[in-house]
This record gives C-alpha cells, sequence and structure tokens, in this order.
C-alpha cells in the first residue's frame, strides 16, 4: 500500500525504454519515501517479462496478460489501472509522456480525481506548507516542468489527491539497472474481474509500426537547427556538417514549424532529449523549451548571429556569425586537419 | 439524410510560439499582455476535421465551446468565419484557477446539458500548457470512449466512426462508436481559411458580455438576427458540483513558479574566421570529440 507505481509499456514483447528510465526514477524515489516500487504491465504473451523489469529494483511486478489487452486500446487498460489504484492506493504513479501514457494518464486521473502533471522534466520529494490553510505536508512529489511555451519554470505539486500523478518523456530520465539479482514478487492480475465488455468498444483495425527512421536520441553528435538558420537551402549546410563530422540533423520547434526539418528531429520539450558529446546549435536563440532538451549535452557549440542569444549561456564555444559563412568553413577546416 | 451533430472544443490562448524581446519584462518575467490571443493551433486542426464532416454529411452541425474570459468569443466568431454554425462561451469566475481536471469537469457538465451529441472533437493539446489531458479527462467524465492523436476522421456513419491515428512510429486505424471524443493532431490537414460570405455574415456576432455598451441600434439589429447572438453560459447555465470547480476542484496546485533567467557561463568566444575554425576543429578532434 502507498507505494510507488510505474506503468510499463511493451513494444514488440520488450518494454520501452521510457518505462524503464521511469522505474530508475521511481526506485529512487522509494528509496527517498522509504516504501516499494512497483510495476504494472497490461498487453498479451507477457509471460517472463518480469525478468527485464525487476533488475531495475521492482519490488513487485503487476500483470494482466490477455489478448484483448495488446494492442493497447484506452479503455481496459484505464480500468484495470482506476480498479489496481483504488485497491493498491499507491502514492505516485508515473508513465511515459509517450502517446500511449498521454492517453491513459488522463483517464485514470479524470476517474480517480487525482492531479496529473504532463511532461515533467524532475521530479524530486519535497514539503509544502500551506500557510493560508496552516497546513503542513510531508514529503510531497514536486512535479517540475517547464510551462507556457517554456518561458517558466513550474513546480506543481498534489496535496490532498492521490495517486500523485506525472508522465515523462523518453530519454529525459536516465536508466540504471540496480542488480540483474534483484527479487521482487510476481502478482497475477485475474483480467476479468478488472475490465467489462463494453471496454473493448474500439477495434484497432490497422497499424503500420514503421521504426523512424531518424535516431537523434542516440546520436554522439548533432547539428541541430533553429528558425535562425533562415533557410532551407541553409539547412542543406547543416545536413552536410553532420555528415562529415558523422552527426545527425536536429531542430528546434520554430525551425520544424517553418518547414526547415522533419518533426522527428525536434529537440526540446516536446520533441525529444539529446545527450550527445557534442551539439552544434545553428541560429537557435535558446528558448527553455528547448534548451530542456539539450542542455546535458557534454559540449555546445553555438553559432549565431545575435552575440547575445540565450543560447550563448549553455556553450562552450560561442561563434558570432552567418551559418551561411561559418559551416562551409567548418567543414572545410575539419576536412584538412582529418587528412 | 440526418446529419451529425459535433463540437468543437477550442482553446483561446497566448501565442507562446512568438516570444519576441518584448514579450519579456526588465525582471524576466512574461509580459502576457504583449503575446497575442489566438485560436490554439490544433483545435484549428480539430475544426477542420469536423467541416470536412459537415461538407460530407447533409445536414451535420458544427457547434464550437470554448471556456475563458469574454474576450474568447474572439475564437468563436473566426470559427464562424470558417465555417461553423454557433458557438457557446462558457465564462465564469467560479472557473477561475482551473487545472485541467476541474476545466474538464466544466467542459462535461456543459456537454451534458447541450444534449445529443455524436463527436466532440479537440485539439490534441494547446500550447500554453502542452499537457494534452483536457480531451481524455472530458471522455472519461462523460464516460464515452476515446480516440486521441488523430490524424483523419476517414468517415463517421451508421453509428461507426473510423479514425486513422498518428503515433510516435506509425499510424493505425481504429474503429469505434458514436458518441465519440475525438483529439486531433498538428499532421492533421490545416484549417482552411475565413470564407467572406461567412466574414460578412458574422462579423457583428457578439456574445452577451460583448454587447453591454451596445446602442439601441446595435441590440436591435441582434434581436433581428438571432444568429448573432454567441450563446454564453454561466455556472448557472449548467448542472455542477461547486467543489469541482476552479481552484477548489483543482487536485494539481502550482507551488512555485520560476521565470527563465539564463545563466552566464565562461564560454570561449571565437571569430567566424578560417583561422579560428581551424583551432576549433583541431581541438575536437585532439580531445575525440569528433573524427
Amino acid at each position: 500500500m502507498n507505494n510507488v507505481f510505474v506503468y510499463c509499456e511493451i513494444e514488440e514483447g520488450q518494454v520501452a525504454d521510457v518505462s524503464l528510465e521511469l522505474l530508475t526514477k521511481g526506485r529512487k524515489l522509494a528509496d527517498d519515501l522509504k516504501c516499494e516500487l512497483e510495476a504494472i504491465v497490461i498487453g498479451e504473451n507477457l509471460k517472463g517479462v518480469e525478468k527485464q523489469i525487476m533488475p531495475f529494483g521492482v519490488d513487485k511486478v503487476w500483470i494482466a496478460d490477455d489478448k484483448r489487452l495488446y494492442p493497447y486500446t484506452t479503455l481496459p487498460h484505464t480500468s484495470i489501472l482506476v480498479k489496481l489504484f483504488e485497491e493498491e492506493k499507491p502514492q505516485i504513479a508515473l508513465m511515459g509522456a509517450t502517446s500511449i501514457g498521454r492517453d491513459l494518464g488522463p483517464r485514470v486521473s479524470s476517474a480517480l480525481h487525482s492531479g496529473l502533471t504532463a511532461d515533467c522534466t524532475s521530479l524530486v520529494i519535497g514539503d509544502h506548507e500551506d500557510k493560508k490553510n496552516k497546513k503542513e505536508y510531508k514529503d510531497l512529489l514536486y512535479q517540475i516542468r517547464p510551462a507556457f511555451g517554456g518561458n517558466i519554470v513550474a513546480t506543481i505539486i498534489n496535496p490532498d489527491c492521490r495517486p500523485q500523478m506525472a508522465t515523462v518523456r523518453e530519454g529525459v530520465m536516465k536508466k540504471e539497472i540496480v542488480s540483474d539479482a534483484y527479487k521482487g514478487k510476481v502478482k497475477n492480475i485475474d483480467v476479468e474481474k478488472y475490465v467489462k465488455p463494453e471496454d473493448f468498444v474500439i477495434k484497432v483495425i490497422e497499424r503500420h509500426m514503421e521504426k523512424s527512421k531518424v535516431n537523434i536520441k542516440n546520436a554522439g553528435i548533432i547539428v541541430a537547427g533553429g528558425y535562425g538558420v533562415g533557410s532551407k537551402a541553409n539547412f542543406d549546410l547543416l545536413t552536410e556538417l553532420a555528415e562529415v563530422i558523422g552527426g545527425e540533423v536536429g531542430a528546434s520547434r520554430a525551425a520544424v514549424d517553418a518547414g526547415f526539418a522533419s518533426h522527428e528531429r525536434q529537440i526540446g520539450q516536446t520533441g525529444v532529449t539529446v545527450r550527445p558529446k557534442l551539439y552544434i546549435a545553428c541560429g537557435i536563440s535558446g528558448q527553455i523549451q528547448h534548451t530542456a532538451g539539450m542542455e546535458e549535452s557534454a559540449m555546445v557549440i553555438a553559432i549565431n548571429t545575435d552575440k547575445n542569444a540565450p543560447i550563448n549561456a549553455f556553450a562552450d564555444y560561442v561563434i558570432t556569425g552567418d551559418i551561411a559563412d561559418v559551416l562551409p568553413k567548418m567543414i572545410k577546416q575539419y576536412k584538412e586537419n582529418t587528412k | 439524410m440526418k446529419g451529425l451533430k459535433i463540437v468543437v472544443l477550442a482553446k483561446q490562448v497566448p501565442d507562446t510560439r512568438n516570444v519576441g524581446k518584448d514579450a519579456m519584462k526588465a525582471d524576466g518575467t512574461v509580459n502576457r499582455a504583449a503575446l497575442p490571443a489566438i485560436f490554439n493551433p490544433e483545435d484549428l486542426n480539430a475544426l477542420e476535421q469536423a467541416l470536412r464532416l459537415k461538407d460530407k454529411y447533409e445536414g451535420t452541425e458544427v457547434t464550437l465551446l470554448t471556456m475563458g474570459p469574454g474576450r474568447a468569443a474572439e475564437i468563436i466568431r473566426e470559427g464562424l468565419y470558417r465555417g461553423a454554425d454557433n458557438g457557446i462561451l462558457l465564462s465564469d469566475r467560479a472557473f477561475a484557477g482551473s487545472d485541467t481536471l476541474a476545466t474538464s469537469y466544466a467542459l462535461s457538465c456543459t456537454l451534458k446539458k447541450m444534449g445529443k451529441i455524436d463527436i466532440i472533437i479537440a485539439g490534441r493539446q494547446a500550447i500554453d500548457g502542452d499537457t494534452a489531458q483536457v480531451g481524455p479527462q472530458v471522455a472519461e467524465k462523460l464516460g464515452l470512449p476515446q480516440i486521441t492523436y488523430a490524424e483523419d476522421i476517414m468517415s463517421a456513419e451508421k453509428g461507426k466512426i473510423v479514425v486513422k491515428r498518428r503515433l510516435e512510429r506509425g499510424v493505425e486505424t481504429v474503429e469505434g462508436k458514436m458518441p465519440m471524443v475525438v483529439t486531433v493532431n498538428a499532421s492533421a490537414p490545416e484549417c482552411r481559411p475565413r470564407n467572406a460570405k461567412y466574414v460578412m455574415k458574422y462579423k457583428h456576432a457578439r456574445a452577451v458580455s460583448e454587447m453591454q455598451n451596445a446602442d439601441e441600434d446595435y441590440i436591435a439589429l441582434h434581436n433581428n438576427r438571432p444568429y448573432l447572438n454567441i450563446g454564453e453560459w454561466s455556472v448557472n447555465d449548467i448542472d455542477t458540483n461547486s467543489e469541482e470547480l476552479g481552484l477548489t476542484g483543482s487536485p494539481t496546485k502550482v507551488k512555485s513558479i520560476e521565470n527563465v533567467v539564463f545563466q552566464a557561463k565562461e564560454a570561449k568566444v571565437l571569430e567566424p574566421t578560417e583561422a579560428d575554425m581551424g583551432e576549433l576543429m583541431k581541438e575536437l578532434i585532439a580531445n575525440h570529440t569528433i573524427g
């Protein structure tokens, strides 16, 4: 009772990375709260799935295994979570800010009247004093996220309602195995007792799951462009530099909105979070919704015509100049120095 | 043929995508007054899906529902200019401070009062919060199924709705029964522009709170042309439990807000010259960052 729960997503029999990242964060929160970490997996053919989960320090794995539960549809997964949460009364429930977690989380929070904070970038335990009502709260979950287009960072709490729910994007938290020998319990959920026939009103009639072609998340070097790149032609220079030095091309939301790059290259709060060893920011001003997705880069080079661009605060090297002038010089010098 | 009854949920939002220098005050806080208020972009994608169904199924009625202050009537007019049939502005101080759950509760109470609805369509998320929560939370409160991340409502006939969804790694086509809540992605087709005929027809459309200083002629015009009256509902027009409204009904509270202030860190400043670029590349190669 009153433990930390993580909803684990399944893709082709594998627990999704975002769920493993949340288990790692969940373990840390459970340690801080001196409670247990529990995971819940819903799908089909889940025999042995706990072997992927327990090494992350999970004390109990709940499994709902039924052929009607995969592929994911909203209502049966909601019914199972709502009923299980009513029985187990978790204090915290985490899920990925994916198309599944963002479909399921609000539904569950609405049913339980509990607070949900989307797309958190940080989760920590802390106390709260409600001065107006003279109430003290111990050990709440601080749900920290950028808001208002990334111009503010808000700390959200749910003082009175449980569970305290949050979603987190893939790649925001780190993934760390506690021990391959970590032993937890397995609890099989009697699906019939949790779902209703009318939960299956939505049928998935066709699915082409195609792996995204672009993989900027795991790229060691990223050459990213913002609105300041100015044109699709200038953006091609980024592609050229990336090819030459062995990197991938990323983009800010503004550049994606302007049509310079495709959505799967978007870095930032509403795109992916990256931690490359080198991040070259071209024509990116550096609004926080972008920097939230790249600030852990080991090294940052900022190229901008505005010498006061906020991105420069994150940079190890600042180059004030025009993309169309700087990038060809970088390409040329790289080639000359690697001959 | 009997058409569909569609309600589009829309929100007026500050245009956070165009935060210029004047949008930040000297102390680094957001100057909301300097941000233009716009029709939330994905709600326009949602409106387009509704209008396409209206084009396809004769007799379909598209109603916009928005919750906000009096000025939010602007987006209802915008919707009328593009082809919506009518709109309701839900406006009351009782809703102030609502988080997504309290907002969803107020909207769901309003939708219940609006009678039989076949499809409720909303944008996936609003650009001021980016939460994507209100659509699913409304669906749960109404006990309706939901289809999120929609890119195309392919058909809605004989009680069945077929929708193409855009997910992280591909597409999915799903089928469900109406009534249904659908939330629409930015990857769906853009909304059609204003239609000059509708602009002429609706340019004087006003909500009650916008008519307070109207003169007799203007009031007479509205009495003669009832379609110019934008429905405006307060908390008294819907059945609610006051405990679930506004700040009181919001489980999430904002503990603190930090304005983003960028802290300076020592950076090496380079000139865009061949020499400096050469030095940079040598350094990066030497420390194994590249190459």
